[in-house]
This record gives C-alpha cells, structure tokens and sequence, in this order.
C-alpha cells in the first residue's frame, strides 16, 4: 500500500473540565488547553507501525479547522507522520461535510488506508469513518483494537458490545480506532525540531468544492443536571440498611 | 405526521432490548406511526418479537443470506432504499447502531443526530456531547429526513402485548463483498447483561489484579447484578473491553449502581449518571465519586466487599 491518511482533530484536551458558557452559545474554549483527539493519537500511531513493518509508504496528518490546527499537525508530524494537510475552513463543519473532505483528500492521495479516532471526545458523534466509507463505496471496520495487513485485505477486531467481532475488508478501507489498539509514543526534542522541516500544505476548503450540509443546528448548550451528593455510612450494616431503605436489598 | 422507521438489533435469534428503547423514544414524537424494519437471514423469531412492542403499526422484514451478520456496508443500502416516506429513520447508540446509521444517513445525502437523550419536537433533540458535561439541543431542518440514534439508556423499553402486522418488504439493491465477517469471541456469561440489568457492580483498579476482581464478580452474583468495570480497570487486564462503562464504554441506566475501587472520573461518570442509586465504595474519601453517590462508604473494599457479598446473599 502506497499512503495512509490519518485524521487529526483539534479538541480541548481530555483532562480538561469543560464549562458550558453563561450564554449557552458553547463551551469555554477561552485559554482552554487544547490537543490532538486522543482516539486519533491511536490512529496515528497504528499506520506509523504500518509504515514502521513497510506495509505502506508514506502517512499523512490530515487536520481540518483553523489555522490553530497546525500546532496539532506539527505534533502528528512529530509522531512521524511524512507530511501533513490542513483543510482551511472557519467555524463548525458537519460531520457530512468533513467525511466529503476525507473522501475528496483520499481520492486524490489514492489512500490505500484512512484512520481515523472512533469518536471525537468534543461532540462524541461517532461518525466520520461511517460516513466516509459510505460516500467512498468502501469497507469500514469501526472501533478497532487489532489491525492486521495481509496484501489487499486487512484483518480488524472490533471492540462492540457483544465482545470482540474480527471483520476481513478489502483495501482501500477505512478504520476507526479504540483505545486499547496501541500505546501512542511519546515525542521527542529531536523529533519536534525535524518535524518543523517537514511538509505542511494548506488548502482551503472552498477550493475542494465541498457541497456543505444540510446542517444539524446546534441551538443551545446548557450543562447536564447535577446529581445531589448522598448520605456517607459508617460500615456494612449502615450500607445495607440504606439499602432496604431504599428497596433495593 | 412523523412516521418512524426503526432498525431492530438482534444478534439473529433473539431481538435486542435497545430496539423497545428506540420505539420508546419514537413515540415521544407528538402523533408518530412507528415501522420496525427486522433484516436478518432468517426473520421469524425476530419479527414476532418485535411485533408484541407496544406502539408499532407494522414489522418489516428482509430476509437474506447476506445478513446473517451485522455488517454496515451490507445492511445500510438496504435501509436506505426502505426509507421511502419515513420522516425519520432510528437505530440504537450501541455499538451496533452506531456503526450503522452514519453510514445510512450518509447514503441518504443527511447528517446523523447521535444520541438522542429526549425528543423537543419532531426535528428537536437534546444530546450530550463533551462526556456529558454539556447538553445541547440541535435541530433538523424541517423537510429533511432525520437520521438518528436512541441514547438508550435515556428510555425505559416500551411494553409488550402488541400484535403489529408484520410484512415481508423488498430492498433490492447490490450489495457489496468487500466486508466480510469473520468471527466473534463473545464475552458472554450467565450473569445478566450490563446495558439491561437492573443491579451493576462495577469494579475499578483499586481492584488490583484480575484474580482479585472475582469480588465483583461474587458480589454480583449476590445481587443477580451485571458486572462493569473502569477504563482502568479493563485496560491493566483485570477484565474483558465489553465491561468498559463510561464515555467510550458503555452508557448504562440501572436502579442500583455499585461503584467499587472506582474514582470517578469525567468520562466513567458519564456512564451511569441515568442511574437510579449509586453506591460507592472506594478507601479515599476525597475520590471524586462520593460527589454524586447516593450511598458512600469509605472503607478497603478487601474487608468490605465480601462482607457485603455475605451480607446480601
């Protein structure tokens, strides 16, 4: 297999405690770490192994947002990626939108490979590698925690809710990761500063000729309902007894 | 009118609880005619499973060789062509449905609502979205078929001692090979299963080892509970993935929750925020759970657990 597109999504970081904002327009992103998905972290580091074992040639960081995106970029490239891309766009995008991004950039890259994080931790849709392997006509394997190459197919055991499913796909496919698939590596100085040489290109997302939409509009945000604090027992016997209290012992 | 199509889930025997969840949230759709759609390779038990659900005017079935597994690339094209009139076509946030309706709501030229928590109008839905730190309403535009999955545990399943029509439909469209199904390690047990049981114990890493999170499992049995466990604990080995409960686990709504060795952190909190009572058991009292527990006990669980498992039996 020649490349392997891996996308890397901007999100606030995952030890973040996300505020909802008085306004309920979103959330606090106002000096709010931000960093790679950690799903696509996995991702990526699953085809630099690939790449590592010479069963592709190349890996691309794929980003699509603000200029901002770059810094997550830089990380992926970092990490090893070849090179990277990031789709130039302002404000949301939807989920549609972005998987016809994907597809455009697979297209065009003659991906043999597209990783992707099973979920963004920001708007925990779930949706981009389903969308995408339906626009693209090609095989998804969703939720991964085992990837293996053999040629043109590709081994994946998915992690649902019955256990643990192995699909076989033909390539080109798309795959979107679990936690447990890999331990992503840990950058190096070194790595950083090579990865200042390496190539970043920007495209603007007006000029792939994206169709966007339709739009699910987000009307408002407000924080989810606090559950009260309970009572504290003592013991066994306390517990218990709150328990019957209850009805439910 | 609101006229729903529902994707059963069944694993080809026997229909999956999350479908009567989906038809519950279905009906909170203001005069909605709710169709269920049963693809399987052999439909019969299944579709007159689903055909006792309380609120369902019709089952429709597509019985094939080819879905015989639940693989989306096969199942999608045949929704979509079923779609026809529906204004709404549902599936549950399982794994299973959020596999599956992306890729139909892609194939229908639409975005996707996941997790619908409660229904506002017929294209209003509320959904968590940062591990459910936040909730927000979104809207589908009027005129536009709403694709979506049913945060099942937001919904009670709908009652049974129905006796919808149940009507062979026809999909005929090519469909692709280029998945193909393997196989599957089922983590099944005797216990009940955790996204339906109405007791969980859930253990975390203060656990330990994996000889040791037989507690759980003794305490479980003591109760006829489903047993869930931390990311935690499931990444250091203690326990199979499926465990997993939490933001990218499993979301699970039980009267009794029993959250032992467990912190609780953001994202295994908002697993079990739908739960009737938690319980937390955990030797630091500063541990984040005891926020939201209704019950704590602050205790080593080593003493405490089979002292609770002994109390209970």
């Amino acid at each position: 297999m020649d490349r392997i597109l891996v996308g890397l999504k901007r999100v606030i970081d995952y030890n973040v405690r996300v505020q909802v904002k008085s306004d309920g327009t979103g959330v606090e992103t106002d000096g709010v770490k931000m960093s790679i998905n950690p799903f696509d972290e996995i991702a990526l580091e699953e085809a630099l192994r690939i790449k590592e074992r010479g069963e592709a040639n190349e890996v691309i960081a794929v980003s699509i947002g603000t200029s901002e995106a770059q810094q997550q970029l830089r990380t992926g490239l970092a990490m090893g990626a070849d090179r990277a891309i990031l789709v130039t766009a302002d404000g949301y995008l939807d989920p549609l939108s972005v998987s016809r991004i994907f597809l455009s950039l697979a297209e065009k890259e003659n991906a043999g490979l597209v990783m992707l994080g099973k979920q963004a931790i920001d708007g925990d849709n779930s949706q981009i590698a389903q969308m995408l392997a339906a626009l693209w006509g090609r095989p998804q394997a969703t939720f991964a925690s085992g990837v293996t190459l053999d040629g043109d197919t590709a081994r994946v055991v998915r992690e649902i809710d019955a256990g643990l499913e192995t699909v076989e796909v033909d390539l080109p496919a798309v795959i979107s990761v679990d936690l447990r698939l890999n331990e992503p590596r840990y950058v190096k100085l070194p790595d950083i500063m090579k990865a200042k040489k390496k190539p970043l290109d920007e495209v603007a997302l007006a000029d792939l000729g994206i169709e966007a939409g339709p739009e699910v509009k987000e009307l408002s945000y407000a924080p989810p309902e606090a559950r009260q604090r309970g009572v504290m027992v003592e013991d066994v016997a306390g517990l218990v007894a709150a328990l019957k209290d209850k009805g439910l012992a | 009118m609101a006229k729903v199509l529902i994707v059963a889930e069944h694993d080809g025997k026997t229909l999956n609880p999350s479908t009567a969840k989906c038809v519950a949230c279905a009906a909170s759709i203001d005069g909605a005619e709710i169709d269920i759609v049963v693809l399987a390779a052999a439909v019969g038990d299944i579709a007159a499973q689903a055909a006792e659900i309380a609120g369902v005017s019709r089952v429709l079935t597509v019985e094939r060789a080819e879905n015989e597994y639940p693989i989306s690339a096969i199942l999608a094209p045949q929704i979509a062509a079923l779609a026809g009139d529906h204004t709404h076509v549902f599936g549950p946030s399982t794994t299973f449905g959020k596999d599956l309706m992306p890729h139909v709501a892609a194939l229908l030229g639409v975005n996707q609502v996941s997790d619908i928590m409660s229904v506002e109008s017929s294209h209003s839905f509320k959904r968590p979205v940062y591990a459910g730190n936040a909730i927000v309403t979104v809207e589908v535009a009027e005129g536009s078929v709403v694709v979506a999955t049913v945060r099942v545990a937001s919904y009670q399943a709908a009652a049974g001692g129905n006796s919808a029509a149940v009507e062979a439909a026809s999909a005929d469209v090519a469909l692709p090979t280029h998945t193909r199904f393997v196989g599957l390690e089922s983590g099944a047990s005797d216990r009940p299963d955790l996204q339906t049981a109405t007791s969980v114990v859930s253990g975390g890493r203060a656990l330990g080892s994996e000889e040791d999170f037989d507690l759980i499992y003794k305490l479980a049995d003591a109760l006829n509970a489903g047993v869930g466990a931390s990311r935690a604990a499931v990444d250091a080995g203690y326990c199979p993935n499926d465990m997993q409960v939490g933001q990218t686990g499993k979301i699970i709504a039980p009267d009794l929750y029993i959250a032992i060795g467990i912190s609780g952190a953001i994202q295994h909190m908002t697993g079990i925020k739908d739960a009737g009572t938690i319980v937390a058991i955990n030797k630091d009292e500063e541990a984040p759970i005891f926020e939201v527990a209704d019950i704590g006990l602050v205790a080593d669980l080593f003493k405490v657990v089979p002292e609770l498992t002994s109390a209970l039996s």
